[in-house]
């Protein structure tokens, strides 16, 4: 899923100091398995914005609000009736739903409440780490279930690098080297003949580096 | 143990302080508190094995809070006891109160005695 | 080693002789000098000469221009290029560029991490990697062609090599069958990292060897004298990938700090002295990083003194 963390309080407060009726949008997708942007996050953040501004002396509306998903139209669309109340909103979903909560309501300022990070899992709670890297041409199956594009780096195709040390990323002991994961599982399967040859230079245009990607599957449109 | 302490208190009781929500501490605030006791039991002795660690962790989250918004960190704070200490509940209480009468009355029951209405939000459920 | 060029490294790696190459470190600064100094300093007693290509992700003079300056200097550069900082376009581009100057050896590298270096927020390549370079200079060269299509007439006669760690994860045998990858992609010659265990040493070449690989591919090993215990502990310590037998450390602790320097330098010309010896070893590749003036006494030492004249070769 999508992984996200809250931003800085601070940070928010800076946006959203001078004005009067707020809307704090939450999402019960990624942000709430996070717990970055959840209906519990989004009262923790509206709490303490109303402490902010009763202390600072500023009778402030602060509202609170938890969508299914910010980034599918029907359900920002829940929002019609409310939105023109607002000065602003401050969006908890990730980057997606910030986003398509902007362009549905484009005349009301929408501020991040949440960095979106990375695709990940969860590896305890609390404890998020990437695996994806979304480049569109997914390669698992020639490297035992394990993405070098996102594990290694580097990025390589051929690795590991010589800075692989006892199974440790060179940049970091807490970063798993990703190659090594990978040696790892090849020899569980029984692969390691896929060491032995060298992989060509990727397509990167289904990635990030071709620019804003779209998928049109005309097979579910009429 | 017929121990006296500060009439300013008011005590409200939980199973556990694991069951202490950030947004109580954080809404405590809100209707006018001046400051908060989080009194749970001593690390490693949770009945529920690690409720008070979790109460700690939002202690923390709430302090950081409260100093962000104004408010200051140590309005809020968590101790740890056990049930049979009495005198050391007392020692707290008259810790805490002694802090906040240094700190001063809350900037936000300053802000409800002068007419601002502390509204209640309104939740939008869809 | 199958393609001939105009390499004077390759000629000498094929009539048989132990090459030695070192290497210099360009300026964080635009002073061409210092290049040229170092250079000097080491000409006599080299075949070729590495320069290094924005090193730990330290920015300096880039590599393509500084081994230009040595070209002019009458000298053999090693064109080191790692795949951090160029995508492809600019790695043929820059390959294209070092040809015209009749450079005739680059080392295909991926390149430390930007995290180690003075600019740690930049965003970084990686649209190639390693092997991946190395199959592109050859396609460059055999094909004379882009990864794109487009052919060319003129192209670059390059004698392709890479660097090798036998002491990296995940194991020896590892390493060698990647030195094996890299061979299939196109890589003639390696460089190892800096060689302080021995024994691990010998049995990648033993390995290598068993599997036919140093027909393939001309392995340089890898000095570095130590300048005092300091630099062995931080060696042992704090690099990624690095082996540094605790003996090592404690042989540099056991003499007077006034002098670590010469015991590190012994044991750099004794290291050269066992391993010349190797099955399948083609020469060595001494680092001595910011001491280039100790490279001639090293080379001197250990016989190798004075460097073979080829005739010919671009």
């Amino acid at each position: 899923m999508i992984k996200a963390k809250p931003k800085p309080l601070e940070e928010i407060i800076d946006n959203v100091k001078d004005l009067n009726k707020l809307l704090i949008a939450g999402c019960d997708g990624c942000v709430t398995v996070c717990e970055a942007g959840g209906l519990k996050e989004v009262k923790v953040l509206a709490a303490a914005l109303r402490l902010y501004f009763t202390q600072a002396g500023k009778q402030v509306q602060v509202d609170e609000a938890s969508l299914t998903r910010q980034c599918e139209k029907e359900y920002l669309a829940q929002l019609s009736d409310r939105m023109e109340g607002y000065d602003a909103a401050v969006s908890l979903a990730c980057g997606v739903g910030a986003q398509y909560l902007a362009e549905m309501y484009d005349h009301k300022p929408v501020f991040p409440g949440v960095d979106t990070c990375f695709l990940g899992v969860n590896e305890e709670r609390g404890l998020y780490s990437e695996r994806c890297q979304a480049c569109g041409r997914c390669i698992l199956a020639e490297t035992g279930g394990i993405c070098p594009i996102t594990r290694c780096s580097k990025r390589m195709l051929n690795g590991p690098c010589g800075g692989s040390d006892k199974g440790k990323c060179e940049i970091n002991p807490d970063i798993p080297c990703g190659w090594e994961l990978i040696y790892e599982r090849l020899k569980t399967l029984g692969q390691l003949d896929r060491f032995e040859r060298p992989v060509e230079p990727k397509d990167w245009t289904t990635s990030r580096d071709g620019g804003p990607r779209k998928i049109v599957r005309e097979d579910l449109r009429i | 143990m017929r121990l006296q302490y500060a009439p300013n208190l008011r005590i409200i009781e939980v199973p556990c302080t694991g069951k202490v929500d950030i947004l109580h501490l954080l809404q405590a605030f809100e209707h006018g508190a001046d400051g908060v006791i989080v009194a749970g039991c001593k690390e490693g002795d949770c009945h529920y094995l690690v409720g008070n660690l979790h109460a700690k962790t939002r202690v923390k989250r709430a302090k950081e809070i409260l100093d962000t918004v104004g408010l200051g960190a140590e309005r809020v704070a968590m101790y740890n006891l056990s049930s049979g200490e009495g005198g050391r509940f007392v020692e707290i209480v008259t810790e805490m109160t002694n802090k906040i009468l240094e700190l001063g009355p809350s900037p936000i029951r300053g802000a409800m005695e002068k007419g601002m209405m502390i509204r209640e939000a309104e939740e939008v459920t869809t | 080693m199958s393609t001939t060029t105009p390499s004077k490294l390759q000629q000498i790696i094929a009539s048989g002789q132990m090459a030695v190459t070192s290497e210099v470190g360009p300026p964080q600064s635009a002073d061409g000098k210092v290049i040229d100094s170092k250079a000097k300093m080491i000409k006599d007693y080299v075949d070729a000469i590495n320069v290094t290509d924005n090193q730990t992700s330290v920015c300096r003079m880039c590599s393509l221009v500084c081994c230009i300056r040595i070209k002019l200097l009458g000298l053999e550069p090693i064109l080191q290029m790692t795949t951090r900082d160029r995508n492809r376009i600019a790695l043929q581009s820059d390959i294209l560029g070092a040809a015209s100057f009749g450079i005739h050896n680059v080392l295909c590298l991926t390149g430390d991490h930007q995290h180690f270096g003075d600019h740690a927020s930049c965003a970084n390549v990686f649209d190639l990697d390693s092997s991946q370079l190395a199959m592109t200079v050859k396609m460059m060269r055999d094909e004379g062609r882009l990864l794109g299509g487009s052919k060319f007439e003129v192209g670059p006669q390059m004698f392709i090599g890479a660097a090798v760690n036998p002491f990296a994860g995940p194991n020896v045998f590892m390493r060698v069958i990647r030195m094996g990858k890299k061979a299939a992609a196109g890589v003639q010659f390696v460089q190892t990292q800096c060689i302080y265990n021995l024994d691990k040493m010998k049995e990648f070449m033993k390995i290598a060897v068993d599997r036919g690989l140093t027909e393939k591919v001309a392995v340089l090993a890898g000095i570095t004298p130590l300048k005092n215990v300091g630099m062995a502990k931080y060696m042992q310590k704090r690099v990624p990938g690095m082996d540094v037998p605790d003996e090592v450390v404690k042989r540099l602790a056991g003499v007077p700090k006034e002098k670590q320097a010469e015991e590190g330098i012994n044991l750099a010309v004794e290291q050269i002295e066992e391993l010349k010896s190797v099955p399948g070893l083609r020469g060595f590749h001494v680092m001595a990083i910011e001491w280039e003036e100790k490279v001639p006494v090293i080379v001197e030492r250990t016989g190798l003194y004075p460097r073979p004249q080829m005739g010919g070769g671009g």
